[in-house]
């Protein structure tokens, strides 16, 4: 109880006095509960927080007021009328949005089973998964876009055909291996969270099938983090550029952004704001549905 | 239903062999060889061969002889270094802050979804909102607002398609990684050490000395390197704010593919992404290191 005091006294000032603080409350310590409301943030977290508020803030709002701001120098939503009127643009959307609705549910068809098997049957195997699937934050997507950009240029004309000729096909599968690494700690940490034996025994022994057992049983339990992949890999589909612009597939938003950037860049920039809201939505959505009380709610990239 | 051979498979469970479990690596690896494997395979292969298909070391003495391969080599590393240590410094702070407000808190809730949209996503978007707000002073919100205040940005040598405006877009994107990567650890910073310490008669400044510092200095220096890898390897926005003409490596690269005036010019690429590759490597190696002294205090 000497030790609450003093820190008490100390104040908040070191790094988790606020953390402190509230377990002290929990604990039913002699303190009368309204005394936290009466202290101050230490100034060294209002600066910061007032600095980063600024930083982020600023551009963001510049960047609302310019994309309200017609080609006629009017003030109206000409710009983001536009994203659906011009063709080129809803194009592109639309083929990013089925590129991020393919590759999410093809990251969750690869990733989910193996994760499973390995934690439950190859257990030795776990450090080579954590290997390859942190290969593409060694490899820079420039790189391996050099690589693609080389093969579409040398394939034969069939795997041309089947492989290049749409992004649909073309970039695809390669986000699939670019979100790797995020699916795949995210999807861990799921599995990792639950009794995967017993469940899996369980329903084993009533007779499911191993496609049953992986839809009805371990995915309801790692819904929180399937989402979390999942919403990390559309939030990757829907803004890389890299790939997609080095092996020439306009047609998808980011690349036909910089092409409408070029012209008109008040509708980049409403594309921007959308998007980045799009994004923050599904991930602040996602630290509602995190059930579990820490780790679930952000995704650890390593 | 009935035709299905049910007992053996409801014995499956104890009685498969390891066997068929290998069977089941087989959809990812064969998808990770496919669509990793044989890109990475032709720029590993094309970096060391000829055009006539023979081992040589050609592709990397003319990058390592050519100033303008070198130059950007430079440039990378030390936009890279900057825009780290800002990162890691101001996201450690911020973090810091944000970690002292209880957890489920909407303070920690927005940031740490604005640190995931900014760190995974920004890329593009986060390149058009700077040319919004410090693009050229006509366009540029902010430009313009701060010339009539009578600070003239780009008077002073400023420019958002610099390699100084490209290093300042990266730090928004450092700043929050930072926040995700040091969160945990700041999180695994016990309160009850502060208390013991405070205990044992150590001041504030001590505890920070003697405690929250050592404790920290893994994890911190192991985003650090994190950060380093991210900027290095980072184009997105670069690409977006300026284009091929950037003097950074990715830069390099992409002027290399696309410029097919010069023959070879595929194998130069090939030989910078390996650099590229090599690079990460180290860093990544040293962060693995780092990282296995840190997880000892994250448990």
């Amino acid at each position: 109880m000497v030790a609450i005091g003093t820190v008490g006294l100390g104040g908040p000032g070191a790094l988790g006095g606020g953390a402190l603080i509230g377990e002290i409350d929990e604990a039913g310590a002699p303190r009368p509960p309204a005394g936290r409301r009466w202290q101050r943030p230490p100034a060294w977290r209002l600066v910061i927080l007032v600095i980063a508020f600024l930083f982020y803030a600023f551009p963001f709002a510049a960047a609302v007021k310019y994309s309200l701001v017609q080609s006629d120098g009017s003030f109206g939503f000409n710009n983001y009328s536009q994203i659906v009127s011009d063709g080129a643009v809803r194009d592109s959307l639309y083929t990013s949005l089925e590129i991020s609705a393919i590759a999410a549910v093809a990251v969750v068809l690869l990733m989910l089973p193996t994760v499973v098997l390995v934690r439950l049957r190859l257990p030795r195997l776990t450090l080579l998964l954590e290997g390859v699937t942190i290969l593409p934050l060694v490899v820079p997507p420039i790189v391996l876009a050099s690589g693609l950009a080389h093969l579409q240029g040398s394939a034969p004309e069939w795997l041309v055909k089947l492989w290049f000729n749409h992004p649909l096909t073309g970039l695809t599968p390669t986000y699939v291996v670019l979100a790797m690494p995020f699916s795949y700690r995210a999807i861990d940490t799921g599995v990792r969270a639950i009794d995967l034996r017993t469940l899996v025994d369980a329903s084993r022994s009533l007779g499911a099938s191993w496609f049953m057992t992986l839809t009805r049983v371990i995915l309801p339990n790692v819904e929180t983090a399937v989402l979390g992949a999942i919403f990390l890999t559309v939030a990757l589909c829907m803004g890389e550029v890299v790939l997609s612009s080095i092996m020439l597939y306009n047609n998808v938003l980011p690349v036909e952004m910089i092409q409408v950037g070029a012209s008109s860049p008040g509708v980049s920039v409403a594309i921007s704001i959308l998007a980045l809201v799009f994004v923050f939505v599904l991930l602040f959505s996602l630290s509602f549905l995190a059930r579990r009380r820490r780790g679930s709610t952000s995704v650890r990239v390593i | 239903m009935t035709s299905e051979p049910a007992a053996p498979r409801r014995r499956g469970l104890a009685r498969t062999s390891v066997g068929g479990a290998w069977v089941g690596m087989v959809p990812f690896t064969v998808y990770v060889l496919i669509f990793m494997g044989l890109p990475l395979y032709e720029v590993v292969h094309g970096a060391v061969t000829s055009d006539t298909n023979q081992l040589t070391w050609q592709n990397f003495s003319t990058i390592f002889s050519s100033s303008s391969y070198w130059i950007p080599l430079e440039n990378s590393l030390i936009l890279s270094a900057w825009t780290s240590a800002l990162g890691a410094i101001f996201g450690t702070w911020l973090a810091a802050a944000v970690v002292a407000s209880p957890a489920g808190s909407l303070l920690r809730r927005v940031v740490a979804s604005a640190s995931g949209v900014l760190a995974y996503f920004g890329g593009v978007a986060l390149a058009f909102m700077l040319i919004a707000a410090y693009g050229r002073a006509p366009g540029g919100v902010l430009t313009t607002w701060l010339k009539h205040i009578g600070i003239d940005l780009y008077n002073q040598g400023f420019s958002i398609s610099s390699l100084l405006g490209v290093g300042v877009a990266y730090v928004f994107f450092q700043v929050p990684l930072m926040v995700i990567l040091i969160t945990p650890a700041l999180e695994g910073l016990r309160p009850q050490w502060q208390e013991a310490a405070e205990n044992l008669g150590a001041s504030k400044l001590d505890y920070m000395r003697h405690v929250a510092v050592p404790v920290m200095a893994p994890a911190f220096i192991g985003a650090l390197l994190v950060l380093f890898g991210n900027a290095f390897a980072a184009y997105a926005t670069a690409l977006a704010l300026v284009g091929v003409t950037i003097p950074l490596i990715p830069a390099a690269i992409n002027a290399a593919i696309n410029g097919n005036v010069l023959v070879n010019q595929d194998r130069i690429a090939f030989a910078l992404g390996v650099e590229m590759i090599l690079i990460v490597s180290i860093v990544m190696f040293f962060y693995w290191m780092v990282q296995r002294r840190a997880r000892r205090w994250l448990q």
